[in-house]
């Protein structure tokens, strides 16, 4: 074969390699970039819908072509489908006009061709109760201490912010007394008048008279009483408090656990274990293990943890409680053991890289110098591979912080106060708990009030991706600190 | 393999008599050292006399078994699986292999730097106090003036006094061979084994090493490895040169370099080897 003809070969063939490297490079950007998107995307959707639920809307009166006046705040706007095919597209408004207990449902659609005016007139009222969720309406009357008060909501408006703001911190015996005999007297839009007992009153507010200032404030106030304060109304109202202190408790138990016995399973199987067919098996089952289904790991778990470590503490340690278990259900503890069981394929992983990263020439130094195995293995090989352990514990808290499957039969609730008290032992890893993920689960598909929830599964899915996210940045963070003091040298 | 050139008359021994070695005390003395990496014989009847506070130099091509034998003086070849040894290591009188002989404790005393520096992935002041911990010294004020006097020993001391608590990964490759061998005095070893030291290094840091191997003679016995003739010439005191495990000469290295006895010494050293 004549060299020029092999030339032009070779040149073509450099040419569709020089292209296939192109196509691949951007493909594997592309993909990224997607990924970016798509994650960035999701947060911003995330936050935008469950932010919304907190900032005060506008309570629009509403007039219908039948003369009837609706009073509620705008949800959004939708395709009539009941509509004939070929017919002009026709609309739907939903507002939430609350007062559940007059009317069953919190929202109500409203045809927009039925709609001859919409406006913010001032002095209609957002109470916030103890039952029945929200109610609007406009103030009519105010009994304070069996003294009537009549007059025009200008007037009675103060004297109602007055009497909120000397609500305690801590509701006592005698403040529910009195506040139950207060009563303030609302009339709806249909006019019907409606009395509620400042005790069930838990906050009220005039968007419509409110500026963009104090909105943004109570945006924030309504924000922290989210996270801060328990569920009401079978998880419909109030906060996610104790779905966040299980998840963060839940997940420090879990690191707590998986951390001494991964990296000690790792440091036994690559620095002590004789490298051997045995070892060899050991390491595939930690691999396959990766790949068991969550939810094996829960029945597992349940099985184990649950009936037989708990049956035969409770059978040893509290028998007088018996049959009642103590030990022997589903609790906090049992379900951060059994993540830490589902993560620790993670750690041993990650561990056994970092120590097999470690040179020889450093160990060899360290025996040099006259030091012992164990010496050098405490002082110098496993402090040179925390930034990789650490590495594997991020990736186990991921992990565990998003796993929900196998909680639910170990231990995870739809309602639970926070398993912390002032009763000795103060942390009760017995009892039950609530978790985020479960509580987007049991917001989204298992309310009563599918509807009134649904701006909730946004912001609780926020806070869990939030959480997810602080918790591996600090994470990230603590690793590389931990590689600056410990920078590998094999860099 | 079968070059006739290769073949070493056994009754002859490789020591040089009359080199003056005699007068020297031999302070280390390795007797009759056969090794085994599996099946394969790494190092075959090694006889070879090392003189207190002075400087050998191991030479010979790579592969030849230097470093093998610097690691039978620490015993550091005890952790290379299926590793045999065979024959005698004295040190003042005992066998190093011996019963009598706490391995951690020999290693303490007998020092090693390697040929790829090797920080421990701390501090500069950790890297050198590590000895010293390890063998129970807590006190702060102590393990501060032992680290220092390592350092002034190293000649380092001045480049590391500002930065003594960063990263020793930082350091330049010459810093960090002085750092090792600053590490390998921190536990006051009595011996100071050098697998080639300045392998990686420029002139100027290679100088600066060989000047402070000559320093350090006062205090410490040295062998040190290398490739490099001239190294060996201008610092060591006695020279050994080996082929393919065995000793093929041992002498004073002016002796070695200007009227070696052997001819395969005089071509490696010429260069014309192969
Ligand atoms: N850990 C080991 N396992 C098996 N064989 C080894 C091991 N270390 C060295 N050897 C073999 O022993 C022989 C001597 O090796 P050694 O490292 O002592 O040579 P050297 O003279 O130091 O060479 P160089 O100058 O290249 O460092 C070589 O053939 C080498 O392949
Ligand atoms: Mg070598």
């Amino acid at each position: 074969m004549p060299t020029s003809d092999h030339g032009m070969h070779s040149e073509g063939q450099r040419a569709r390699k020089k292209m296939r490297h192109l196509l691949y490079s951007r493909l594997c950007g592309g993909a990224l970039a997607v990924r970016v998107l798509m994650i960035v995307g999701l947060i911003l959707l995330l936050a935008s819908k469950g932010l919304s639920y907190f900032w005060p809307k506008d309570i629009q009166e509403v007039s219908l072509k039948d003369g009837s006046k609706v009073w509620g705040e705008y949800q959004g706007r939708k395709v009539f489908l009941g509509a004939q095919r070929d017919a002009e597209a026709r609309y739907q408004i939903q507002y939430k006009v609350a007062n559940r207990d007059l009317y069953d449902l919190d929202f109500r659609w409203v045809d927009e061709d039925e709609i001859t005016q919409t406006s913010t007139p001032s002095g209609l009222l957002r109470l916030e109760r103890r039952e029945y969720g929200v109610f609007i309406g406009r103030l009519r009357e105010l009994i304070l201490g069996g003294e009537v008060h009549r007059g025009a909501v200008a007037d009675l408006m103060p004297l109602l912010v007055r009497k909120m703001a000397e609500r305690p911190a801590n509701e006592t015996h005698q403040w529910e007394q009195e506040a139950r005999r207060d009563q303030v007297v609302l009339v709806t839009a249909e006019g019907q008048s409606s009395t509620i007992s400042l005790f069930d009153v838990l906050h009220v507010e005039a968007p419509n008279e409110m500026s963009v200032f104090a909105k943004a404030g109570t945006l924030i106030a309504n924000l922290w009483a989210f996270v801060w304060e328990d569920p009401r109304e079978s998880n419909t109202e109030g906060g996610i408090f104790p779905a966040i202190f299980g998840t963060i408790l839940m997940v420090f138990l879990m690191t707590f656990f998986v951390t001494p016995f991964g990296v000690l399973a790792a440091i036994y199987l690559r620095e002590y274990a004789k490298e051997g067919p045995l070892v060899r098996a050991v390491r595939v089952a930690i691999f396959n293990l990766a790949g068991v289904p969550s939810i094996v790991f829960g029945v597992f778990g349940l099985g184990f943890f649950v009936y037989f470590v708990g049956g035969t503490i409770d059978q040893l340690l509290y028998p007088e409680a018996l049959p009642t278990p103590t030990y022997g259900t589903g609790g906090i503890l049992w379900a951060s053991l059994t993540l830490a069981l589902l993560t620790v394929p993670v750690v041993i992983v990650a561990t056994e890289e970092a120590l097999s990263a470690v040179p020889k020439e450093v160990r060899q130094g360290s025996y040099a110098l006259g030091a012992t195995r164990f010496e050098t293995l405490w002082r110098i090989v496993v402090p040179a591979s925390l930034p990789g352990i650490m590495t594997g514990v991020i990736l186990a808290i991921a992990r565990a912080a998003g796993e929900v499957a196998p909680l639910m039969i170990v231990g995870m609730v739809k309602l639970a106060p926070v398993p912390m008290d002032g009763e000795f032992p103060f942390l009760h890893l017995d009892r039950k708990f609530m978790h985020l993920g479960f509580h987007i689960y049991d917001l989204g598909f298992q309310s009563p009030n599918v509807e009134a929830t649904k701006p909730l599964v946004y912001a609780t899915a926020f806070l869990l991706v939030g959480i997810v996210m602080v918790m591996n940045l600090v994470a990230i963070y603590y690793r590389n600190r931990l590689r600056e003091r410990y920078a590998s040298s094999s860099v | 393999m079968s070059d006739p050139a290769v073949v070493i008359d056994p009754a002859e021994s490789p020591v040089a008599h009359g080199s003056g070695l005699a007068d020297a005390r031999s302070y280390l003395d390795i007797q009759g050292v056969n090794l085994w990496y599996g099946n394969k014989q790494a190092l075959f009847d090694i006889d070879l006399p090392i003189p207190e506070k002075e400087i050998t130099s191991f030479i010979g091509p790579s592969g030849c078994g230097k470093s093998t034998l610097l690691r039978c003086i620490n015993r550091l070849n005890d952790l290379i699986d299926g590793c045999r040894f065979e024959g005698r290591i004295l040190w003042e009188g005992q066998d190093i292999n011996g019963s009598g002989i706490e391995l951690h404790g020999l290693r303490t005393r007998i020092g090693m730097v390697f040929q790829k520096s090797n920080p421990f992935p701390k501090s500069i002041f950790e890297n050198v106090a590590y000895g010293p911990r390890i063998h129970g010294i807590r006190n702060k004020s102590k393990l501060q003036e032992l680290v220092e006097k390592s350092l002034r020993g190293a000649a380092l001391w001045e480049e590391a006094k500002d930065r003594l608590h960063e990263s020793a990964l930082g350091l330049s490759g010459g810093q960090m061979q002085r750092l090792c061998i600053a590490r390998a005095l921190a536990v006051e070893p009595d011996i100071i084994l050098f697998d080639e030291p300045c392998s990686a290094l420029d002139p100027i840091a290679t100088g600066k090493i060989e000047d402070l191997m000559e320093e350090l003679k006062k205090d410490y016995t040295q062998v040190i490895v290398t490739h490099s003739m001239q190294q060996a010439s201008r610092v060591s005191d006695h020279t050994a040169f080996f082929y393919l495990g065995e000793l093929v000469e041992f002498g004073e290295t002016q002796q070695v370099f200007t009227r070696p006895l052997q001819k395969q010494t005089e071509d490696y050293i010429s260069g014309r080897f192969g």
